[in-house]
This record gives structure tokens, sequence and C-alpha cells, in this order.
């Protein structure tokens, strides 16, 4: 038996020895080594555009199927659900009145019971479907679905498909899997040691640039980990040193996505386990900022040490996450007013996932992210609301949503009493006429 | 999300509703997703709260009203079909319904009904009765501190004045329909679908 085996063994270790040492040398060669010039070979776009042409045919196949069969396909995501009327105020009225009145329409009333459908259409419809989740909800295909996961609402459509699904999965689990993986470890790992490696330099420019080095290269790796394709728009208006660089917060990815385009100081709780270990190694070769999990409750004090941060221009500029640190939420609250209290200049950053942009200051990137477990698209959603809300803020307006309860209630009376006083003039208005006639 | 959306409401459901509301297929899971879309809570209700959140609602001046007219007396929750069949109040009539005989039931969207949600929103009390007082506070309500409370009284009494038939100084459901008999309630209480 052992004579048996003992061939079959060494086959077998050389073959899987072949094999690995020829996938990280493809790794080192079309990932690691772009990754540290920060240059891409297009293999991750080549893919993607073929994929997308393939969820063209496959969608189109799904629609031929879907329609044999009279099966609702699409996933009711929106786009509008109704119809409005984007006729004001006093139109509308008027028209409800119009058609009630017998009277002459000069002396029309001040107030008809009928005045009431305008408020209760209007509300009624904004419950059906509102401006804001509206615009930017993630449009699902059912194909896109059923190719990128495994996703036991499987229909069987036909016979393609289930191939190229099988195939899907194969890919998957089979290439990509293992490469993030690897891509993932060989990241965090390099990051830990080089940036330990770098901490041991005594302090200059020589470490300084060495860290920013580091930390590009580290976290291009682990964006390639994650397929993701990024484009970054308007650079001219990226953080400068000594700025407050403002994100809204989808993810940890976030942090790598940005971390991966220019060099910043993170803002967060310290950890223990691995992600303490890669908190403290990159502390030291570059100002990152973590609070103890005591110190996050003194609000000052985080405060204090942000501003201090802020102000000092020979410093990168801070990456905080307004909705809450990546890492931990319970500063959610923290930062919310916080973050535009500390002083120095602020850089708003849009990030949406799901038909994903990353942009400085109102510009369009394309991300297409993807994950091979669960990827929360009620998230993309959510984010969505926030990059409006971000390109809001730009505009100097303080949006509705912005700040989750500080503000709302201020904007919110706002709004209703000019509606108020538009309906009052109605009311008033009219009376003035009369008593001048 | 949308996925986990469309596989929690299950065909019967969609079918009773279809029966009870009118609405269509695609209509309903439409809603459905808005629905779980509001649901913050994720435990298959709406509560007020996740009614005012609705940015263009809270800006509504008869926006709490509204609310209200979702939850039923006492209730503090409003599942998916009552959610649903307080929407179909605003369903447009459509030709075919309009010449049919009142069978059983009147459709929700009928014009009855849908004058009953409007008086709804006066009738503060649920007393089927809209008193000078409910008529002045729905008043204040959608004019804010622009009128003064005098105004406000004489245009609340001169309503009831042309309204009131039976001399009980308050509007009953009767009185108010006879009020709003010419007002083209099935256009201005309706709202189109796309689809």
């Amino acid at each position: 038996m052992e004579l048996f085996f003992n061939p079959f063994d060494s086959l077998v270790c050389i073959l899987l020895g072949i094999s690995f040492t020829v996938w990280f040398t493809l790794l080192l060669v079309f990932i690691i080594v772009p990754a540290i010039f920060g240059v891409s070979f297009g293999i991750r776009r080549l893919y993607m555009k073929s994929l997308l042409k393939v969820f063209e045919w496959a969608t189109l196949r799904m629609e031929r199927g879907a329609k044999e069969k009279n099966h609702p396909l699409y996933k009711p995501y929106s786009n509008a659900i109704i119809a409005k009327h984007p006729t004001s105020l006093e139109e509308e009225i008027k028209e409800i009145r119009r058609s009630g009145s017998n009277r002459d329409l000069d002396s029309a009333p001040e107030f008809e019971m009928s005045d009431i459908f305008y408020f209760a259409r209007r509300g009624v419809e904004s419950i059906m479907d509102d401006e804001v989740t509206k615009r930017f909800s993630a449009e699902e295909l059912e194909s896109w679905n059923l190719l990128t996961r495994s996703n036991y609402n499987f229909h069987y459509i036909s016979l393609r498909l289930t191939v190229l699904w099988g195939l899907g999965l194969l890919i998957r689990y089979g290439i990509l899997l293992p490469l993030r993986v690897t891509l993932a470890f060989t990241g965090v790992g390099l990051l830990v040691f080089l940036t330990s490696f770098i901490g041991l330099l005594p302090n200059g420019r020589m470490k300084s640039i060495l860290s920013e080095k580091a930390h590009l290269m580290c976290n291009r790796i682990c964006v390639r980990a994650l397929t993701a394709i990024i484009t970054y728009h308007d650079s001219e208006n990226k953080p400068k040193n000594g700025g407050i660089c403002v994100a809204n917060h989808t993810s940890p990815i976030d942090v790598i996505i940005l971390a991966s385009d220019g060099c910043y100081a993170m803002v967060g709780q310290i950890h223990g386990g691995l992600m303490g270990i890669i908190q403290r190694s990159m502390v030291k070769a570059c100002p990152h900022i973590w609070f103890e999990r005591s110190e996050v409750k003194d609000r000052h004090l985080v405060a204090n040490r942000l501003s201090d941060h802020a102000q000092d221009k020979s410093k990168l500029p801070i990456l905080i996450f307004p909705e809450g640190t990546c890492i931990n939420n319970t500063s959610v609250m923290m930062f919310k007013k916080g973050s535009f209290e500390i002083g120095g200049t602020v850089y708003p950053v849009a990030i949406k996932v799901g038909e994903i942009f990353l942009s400085y200051v109102l510009t369009v990137i394309s991300n297409l992210e993807w994950y091979n477990s669960d990827f929360n698209w009620e998230d993309a959603v959510q984010f969505a609301n926030r990059v409006k809300a971000a390109i809001a803020r730009q505009g100097g307006l303080v949006d509705l949503l912005w700040d989750g309860g500080l503000k709302r209630g201020k904007v919110k009376d706002t709004f209703k009493e000019e509606q108020q006083k538009l309906y009052s003039k109605m009311l008033v208005g009219t009376q003035e006429d009369r008593s001048r006639s | 999300m949308g996925s986990r959306a469309s596989t929690l409401l299950r065909e019967e459901e969609i079918e009773e509703i279809k029966k009870e509301t009118g609405f269509s297929h695609s209509q309903i899971t439409r809603l459905y997703s808005r629905f779980t879309s509001l649901d913050k809570g994720e435990n298959g209700t709406l509560s007020r709260e996740d009614f005012q959140r609705i940015p263009e609602l809270a800006i509504n001046p008869l926006g709490d009203r509204i609310i209200n007219a979702f939850f039923p007396e006492g209730e503090d929750q409003v599942n998916f079909r009552g959610f649903m069949r307080t929407l179909a109040h605003f369903r447009p009539i459509e030709d075919s319904e309009k010449n049919k005989n009142t069978s059983t039931s009147e459709p929700l969207n009928s014009r009855t009904n849908k004058l009953l949600f409007a008086f709804r929103l006066y009738d503060l009390d649920r007393d089927d009765k809209i008193s000078r007082d409910e008529l002045l506070q729905v008043l204040r309500m959608m004019v804010g501190v622009n009128i003064s409370d005098e105004q406000l009284g004489s245009i609340a009494d001169r309503t009831i004045q042309e309204a009131d038939t039976n001399g009980d100084s308050s509007i009953s459901f009767n009185e108010f329909i006879k009020v709003l008999e010419k007002v083209d309630v099935e256009q201005k209480m309706s709202i189109r679908f796309l689809h």
C-alpha cells in the first residue's frame, strides 16, 4: 500500500509545488508589483467588461424567458413609482376650488373644505414614493443576482444560463476566492511588517515618504483583493495636509479605497486582536489617531486631539466618517457634530456604493465592488442618500438627512412654515381683495 | 434587501391584497418594497416614527393627520395589509369600475371612500362629526401662525354655516358630501401609477 502511494504522493506534491509557484509568480507580477507603483494592467477592467457583456446577454435571455411565462422579472426597485404633478400649492388648490365652485371665480371663497385634498394627496404621494430614496436606488436586476450570488432564488430558465451560473460559481469560489484571500493576507501582512519597520526609523522626511508609500501600496493590494476598480475624479480637490477629510460611511472598505489614493491619518478606537495589531503598527509609521475605549467617551478629549492634529499643517489630513468610524459604531453620536466643530479645512468626499461612485466634491467615479459574502444592497441606498447630503452640503445647504437628529427639526420646520405661509396667503389674500371691492 | 423583500411576500397574500384593494401585482410588489424600506425596525410593521422619517411628509402641514389615517383606533403599528388598505383610497377610479353596481361592498377607492378619507382628516376625535373646534384645529395646522384667531374663527364659522343643514353646528359626513358634490374628487384624490 505504501509503495503504491509514494510515487503518487510525490507526483501530487510536485504538482502542488509547481502550481503554487506559478500562482505566486503570477500574483507578484500581475498584482503586487503594479500595486506598488499604482499602475494597472487593466485586467480587472477587461474582466468587468466581459462580465457586463455576459450579463446583458443573460438579461435578454431571462427577459425572453420571463415574457413567455408571463412572470414578473424586475425587482420593484425604483425609478418613479407614481406620477407626480409639479404644480404649486396655489395652482392646485385653485384648480380644486374651480372644479367645485359654482360661484364666480373673482369672488373666490377664502376657504373650501376641499382644500385639504391637496395636502392629503401630497402627503400620500410622499408615503408611496419620495424623492430621496427614489433617485439613488440600486438597480437590481434578477440576472445580476443570479450570476453574482449563490442565490437560492434560482429559477431555471435555460440550459445556457445554468451552465453560465455553474461556471460563475466555479470561477468565484475556485479562482477568485483564493486569489482574494491571498491578496488580503499579503496586503495586511505587508502593512504590519513595513510600518513596524518604518517605525524604527528616526522621524523625518524619509520616514514620512516611506510610510506614505507603504500605506499606499498595501491599501492598493487590498483593493485588488476586492476586485475593485476605482477611478478618482477631481483630484485637484483632494484633501490636503492639515485638513479634515469627511466622508460618508459605507464599510471598512471605504477606508481602504480612500487610502489607496492618498495618505490619511485615520481616526478610531483601538481594538484588540488583529485589528489592534494593525492599528498599533500603523501608528508607528505615521501619526494616526487611535483612542482607547475609555477616551472615546470623553468628547472634549477627542475633539481636542483631533483639532490639534488638524491645525498642524504638517500632519496628514484626518479621515473622518461622521456617520461613525468604520471600525466601531459606538462613536456614531460622537462624531456627528464633533467633526465639524474641530476647525481646519474640511474636504468632503462622497462615496456611493452599489453602482458605485467615489467623488471628490461632486464628480463621479465608477467602482464596481464585489463581495462573495453578504453585500448589503440596502446600505447602498442609504449611503447614496448621504452622498446626496454631502453634495448638498457642498452647496452650503444643510441637508435634512445628513445630520441624524440635530438639525433635522429646524429644517423641517422652515419648510413646513413656508407651505403654511403660502396657504395662508390664499385664504387671507382673497379677503383683502374682498374688502377692496 | 430587494431580494429579501420579494421573498417575504407570498403569492396568496398578493392575491388577497389585489382583491381587497384593486392594485395590480406589480404595484403591490413595488409598494411592498417601499413598505420594507420604511420599516427600519424590520419587524413587518410601521410605526408613526417610520412615517415621520419621510422628509416630504414631515414638512406637510397635515402630515400628522395623514399618518394618523393609517393607524386604526388605539393602535400604534400598521402592517402591510393595513398600509395597502389606506393607500387604496388613492387609487384612481378606472373607467371599467365607474359604472359597476355597488353589489356587496364598495371598493376602497370609490368616490365616497375618498371623501371619507378626507372627512376623517378633519374629524379629530373620530365621532363622525366635524365640530367647530376640530375645524379650527385643522385650519390652524394648515395656516400655521400666519392668520389670527379671530380671522380663523370667522372662516370656520362661515364654513360650518354653509355646510350645516341640520343645525347642529357641526358637519356630518353627509353634509360634507353635499358641500363637495361638484368637486372632481376622483381626480384630485387619486395618485396615478406609472405602471
